[in-house]
């Protein structure tokens, strides 16, 4: 017996289009098929963490009041992109800290057509009398006078910083990521995109905040996903194929953004992922070379790159050199998004930090079909959420 | 002067138009909003200082889609000024990415963005190839 926290069940719904249902039907589905997945029921659950990043609040008990009042303490997570990641840790601590037997997180959203989010700020309506307003005392909203703070523009800002940092001169990269993760989703009947984009077609398409094009940037849709985990002594009451398909959570790690200059001027995500990077291998006792598939968070084609560097897949500034390689193709060393990610798979975004563990979770069972990465023994889950926290989920399987 | 209203406080109008930072005194981290404390060392005294109106551009984008009501296309750019970061748009350039380049020096210039109904002007800041 350990302290282990195994993933016992998980689910994802289709990502895509959903005008005839709304967020608790979508948490609904995919926590009933997690439970189920993982043969066990509401009433076996010692507590809920839920997050639904653009809704009002409350989705946890919104959710209950649908499919099980148990009582239960439940948690109403709310942490950006990485909200589904902190809802997740949320029921592993509570399981870890040996309050619950078994936990449950989801994380849903309804985001179609929900078109740019973020950095949209108060209306630039010229006002009748300039007052300044706010921490910087600005007279009439920033976006677009004092560069940008928009989420495209933002993460533009990184790759391109990148490139800088290092000298590259290589502004087809980004496209080519996006190429790649295009390709990727046409094997998974789950994205919300499954077509193959060509270079031109994704260089052609428009533009959005150069050098991110529109198929560059994380595609808004609906979504849900669930997890439901269990303790190891717990665990080996179970059925011996229970056991088998259970998942070993060798990591689950969050950070924020440390101190640094800039970092309130340009979000600096590399830090914290590193710094979450570094807590998870240490904690898991594995390498980035030990990876059998990586789960990272594309929200744009820019940030894919940075992140190469971040989780230590590469040198550190080789991450173009490493894209370059062939790595990150799902014939490559270290298969990289080949759910699609989020520029395909779509980016539900309280969604993703569950729903990235699934497709991990899906092919260390040797459940993934078509697309199934032969004989993966371990893989790393990674979110962003800007503002910023990261969420970093090592899995392997049970090896039953 | 007095008809003259800088776009954000921490631009410093005048002769001499430049940025002014909160430098914290304990360890020098600079800051351009209002502060609680220090982010780097919880340090709550802090004191003025000009930021350099040189810089160079550490990184670009240049913004053709956003919000309704913001002004696009521009150029959005964080530009490092002697060790002070800043963010800022990159003015007078076509807004493509042919016209801006990484590591671009540029120096800080103003601009009107218009009277309010008092006849008040407000004048914001932007980086223009030096």
């Amino acid at each position: 017996m350990s302290d282990d926290v195994w993933i016992l069940g998980i689910y994802m719904t289709k990502f895509g289009k959903y005008p005839d249902r709304d967020t608790v039907d979508l948490a609904a589905e995919a926590v009933l098929a997690a439970l189920k997945d993982g043969g066990v029921s509401m009433k076996d659950m010692g507590v809920l963490a839920a997050g639904c990043l653009m809704g009002g609040g409350g989705i946890a008990q919104q959710i209950q009041k649908q499919i099980g009042q148990t009582g239960i303490p439940a948690y109403n997570v709310s942490n950006a992109c990485a909200t589904g990641a902190t809802a997740l840790k949320t029921a592993i601590m509570t399981v870890k800290s040996g309050e619950a037997d078994f936990g449950l997180a989801v994380g849903v959203e309804k985001l179609a057509g929900a078109g740019l989010l973020g950095g949209a700020g108060k209306s630039a309506k010229a006002g009748s009398t300039w007052t300044p307003q706010g921490r910087y005392g600005e007279v009439m909203d920033t976006e677009g006078r004092v560069g940008t703070s928009g989420m495209p523009g933002t993460f533009a800002q990184i790759g391109m910083e990148y490139l800088h940092t290092y000298g590259s001169t290589s502004f087809d990269v980004f496209a080519r990521i996006s190429e790649k993760n295009h390709s990727h989703s046409t094997l998974n009947p789950l994205a919300a995109y499954t077509k193959a984009m060509s270079l031109d077609e994704i260089k052609n398409d428009i533009m959005i905040a150069y050098p991110n094009t529109r198929p560059m940037c994380s595609a808004n849709c609906d979504g849900a996903a669930a997890a439901v985990v269990v303790s190891d002594a717990k665990l080996k009451t179970l059925s011996l194929e229970q056991q088998r398909r259970a998942i070993k959570v060798s990591a689950s790690v969050l950070t924020t953004d440390p101190y640094e200059e800039a970092c309130q001027v340009l979000p600096n995500v590399n830090t914290l992922t590193r710094n979450a990077a570094k807590i998870a291998y240490e904690r898991a006792g594995i390498g980035p070379e030990d990876l059998d598939l990586v789960e990272l968070h594309d929200c744009f084609a820019t940030a894919e790159l940075v992140h190469y560097d971040n989780l230590m897949l590469c040198e550190e500034g080789g991450a173009v050199e490493f894209f370059e390689s062939g790595a990150t193709w799902r014939t490559g060393t270290t298969p990289v998004n080949v759910s699609g990610g989020l520029e395909s798979k779509g980016h539900p975004i309280a969604a993703t930090g569950i729903a990235n563990i699934w497709e991990i979770c899906h092919h260390l069972r040797g459940e993934a079909g078509p697309r199934q990465i032969e004989g993966a023994k371990v893989g790393l889950a990674h979110v962003i959420g800007l503002g910023s926290a990261c969420g970093i989920h090592v899995l392997e399987r049970s090896g039953l | 002067m007095s008809n003259l209203i800088p776009f954000v406080d921490y631009l410093v109008l005048g002769d001499h138009p430049h940025l002014v930072a909160n430098e914290c005194t304990a360890c020098g981290a600079r800051f351009f909003d209002r502060r609680n404390a220090c982010a780097g060392c919880s340090g709550t005294e802090f004191h003025k200082v000009d930021v350099a109106t040189e810089g160079e551009i550490t990184s670009f984008t240049v913004v053709t889609f956003a919000a309704p009501g913001v002004p696009v296309p521009f150029v959005s750019a964080i530009v490092d000024c002697a060790g002070t970061s800043v963010r800022s748009n990159i003015i007078h350039v076509e807004p493509t990415p042919d016209d801006v380049s990484l590591g671009m020096k540029v120096a800080l210039a103003t601009y009107s963005l218009g009277l309010d109904e008092n006849g008040v002007e407000a004048i914001g800041f932007g980086f223009q190839p030096a």
